[in-house]
């Protein structure tokens, strides 16, 4: 019996002490690094050596100097962040209102939110294409309410747009209704309710920043589609930084090697910045 | 809404249809963007060019070989990158979660993995032809290295299915990461507490307790994962150019002009896309409902 004891004592120990020393985490955590890394070192590495025998920044420059590259990314920010905030103010309200109100609602709506898998980019730009091409008419009427989308710059802008909330339209949903899954939005609600709080002020002032963790990953997930985004882009014939990089690819070797790295360091710097802002939200998540 | 907030303070519960009101925005968005369109290829696809209805679109696909060629390269591209990523991304997402490294690892991981999946598409493509291409850099490291020149003394090419996987791979792991850290926070302490004191083991309390609780999370997951490199499109282009065959490229190809010369033929392709991705999708979404019992 004790001799027993001590020996699960022991081995206890020893589990703790490997525990403690996470060799295989290190290993897996080392080879995920080599393949986000590598790639990155080959693309900069080749991006510097513009000129034969020299290492320069002479790729970024030319890349840099170019209006069109300014332009376009400018134009794909824009488009990124218009579609992260039209996301929220769509995807918050619902996903609260079925959590709190209207549970019955939720099978229909995830499955909505799932529908984006099974109409990718592709499959959803030419049904937007095909659809939006001709102008819009009221039902069984001849009153037309608006011109083609596809003919006129806005029009296009809202198009695309909306594409890419339905594209990011997965990630978003899953990661908002995931957030409000950890907060007890119910006891939320009832307590600013009880203080007096409008449904407006609920969302914005109570259940947005408890879930703003969630927002982040979903905010990123969306930018992440948006910002190199080319199908659709290129087939609404949008001056978006996906095409144009896509096509000085065709007949240039060097500054798109130095363009896709710089935008992904710009991308990573701003990740970093946005960890940063919400360190604290990541540590409540992880404590529980 | 200020109806609804009324009826918060004191007057009677909203009827039925008055909560409904409260989503309508959402399903307005959903059938305007989303359902149309997809109606519209849907309609296209049973339709011939007199405008009437037909099923001879649907009976072609499966006569022309060049088009099951596409389906079945593109299917057997997203199950390897949907398995090997998510196996990988799992991995990961464990060895900074529960797996002990120290926090700092976990939050660089995860904004690694986010700007990674942001490094999808035309980006990606040239990063891996610089990495992996001709005279990428990993490509002279092996043969500096090994004395093995990949694309003289391997099959290996970069513009071919493993090539392509490879790519993939890299935006396809970041997301599994993404979706499985909080998954893998959802495990809650008292289970390992619970297991350890009943005398388990840690590979008793991975097999028995966290996989089960785990696995319908990780292979809704891995369907996520396929449906993501099934619909990619841009990298397949841009690495490339249009030279392996794989179904998105053949359905742009049809987009940018009718090159099958019948459109109810390039519809009819698309649904065929979309048929592959609602039977993954039922799979998935079974499975969720399986891990929404315990990962509350």
């Amino acid at each position: 019996m004790a001799s027993e004891k001590i020996r699960k004592v022991v081995a206890m120990n020893l589990l703790a002490r490997i525990r403690r020393i996470p060799f295989w985490s290190w290993i897996w955590f080392i080879l995920g690094a080599l393949y986000f890394l590598l790639p990155l070192y080959a693309t900069a590495n080749f991006s510097l050596r513009m000129e034969r025998d020299v290492i320069g920044f002479k790729a970024y420059i030319r890349a840099f100097e170019d209006p069109e590259f300014l332009k376009t990314f400018m134009y794909s920010n824009m488009l990124a962040l218009m579609t992260i905030l039209a996301s929220i103010v769509l995807i918050v309200p619902t996903a609260y209102w079925i959590r709190l109100r209207l549970p019955e609602a939720r099978r229909v709506v995830e499955f909505i939110t799932l529908l984006p898998f099974v109409v990718p980019a592709i499959i959803l730009v030419f049904g937007l294409i095909r659809i939006y091409s001709s102008p819009l008419v009221i039902p069984f009427t001849n009153i037309k309410l608006l011109q083609p989308l596809t003919t006129f710059e806005v029009g296009t802008d809202i198009l695309i747009v909306a594409g890419y909330m339905v594209l990011g339209l997965p990630y978003m949903y899953r990661s908002v209704d995931t957030g409000m899954r950890t907060v007890d939005v119910r006891t939320l609600t009832e307590a600013a309710q009880s203080l007096g709080a409008g449904w407006f002020t609920i969302i914005v002032k109570v259940i947005l920043p408890n879930i703003r963790a969630a927002l982040l990953s979903g905010a990123l997930l969306t930018f992440a589609i948006v910002v190199g985004e080319v199908t659709l882009a290129s087939f609404l014939g949008v001056p978006a930084f996906g095409p144009y990089l896509f096509l000085l690819g065709q007949h240039r070797a060097y500054e798109p090697a130095a363009l896709s790295f710089a935008s992904f360091l710009l991308t990573w710097v701003a990740m970093g910045l946005i960890q940063l802002f919400t360190g604290g939200q990541g540590e409540v998540s992880g404590a529980h | 809404m200020a109806q609804t907030a009324l009826n918060q303070k004191g007057l009677p519960p909203a009827t039925d249809w008055k909560k409904w009101l409260g989503v309508s925005p959402f399903f307005l968005f959903a059938i305007l963007f989303l359902i149309l369109p997809s109606l519209r290829l849907v309609i296209g696809s049973f339709t011939n060019a007199e405008g009437q209805f037909t099923i001879a679109n649907i009976l072609q696909i499966f006569q022309e070989k060049n088009i099951l060629d596409a389906y079945w390269l593109s299917i057997r591209i997203s199950a390897a990158t949907a398995l090997g990523g998510g196996i990988f991304g799992f991995l990961l997402a464990y060895s900074v979660t529960v797996g002990g490294l120290p926090k700092p690892m976990r939050s660089a991981l995860i904004t690694f993995s986010g700007v990674a999946s942001n490094f999808a598409g035309v980006p990606l493509a040239f990063a891996f032809i610089a990495t992996l291409g001709r005279t990428g850099f990993v490509t002279a490291l092996i043969k500096t290295l090994f004395g093995v020149n990949l694309y003289q003394q391997t099959d290996f090419d970069l513009y071919s299915f493993w090539g392509l996987s490879i790519t993939y791979m890299y935006f396809q792991f970041p997301l599994m990461v993404l979706i499985m850290a909080p998954a893998l926070d959802g495990l809650k302490r008292e289970w390992r507490e619970a297991a350890e004191n009943l005398g388990a083991s840690t590979t008793q309390y991975w097999l028995r307790v966290a996989l089960p609780v785990l696995l319908p999370s990780i292979l809704g997951s891995m369907i996520l994962l396929f449906g993501n490199a099934f619909g990619a499109y841009a990298t397949a282009y841009a690495l490339t150019g249009g030279r392996l065959g794989i179904i998105t490229i053949q359905i742009g190809a049809q987009i940018r002009g009718d090159v099958l010369h019948n459109p109810g033929l390039g519809y009819a392709m698309a649904m065929g896309m979309v048929v592959i991705m609602a039977i993954s999708l039922t799979g998935y979404s079974w499975l969720q409902k399986r891990s929404e019992r315990w990962l509350r």
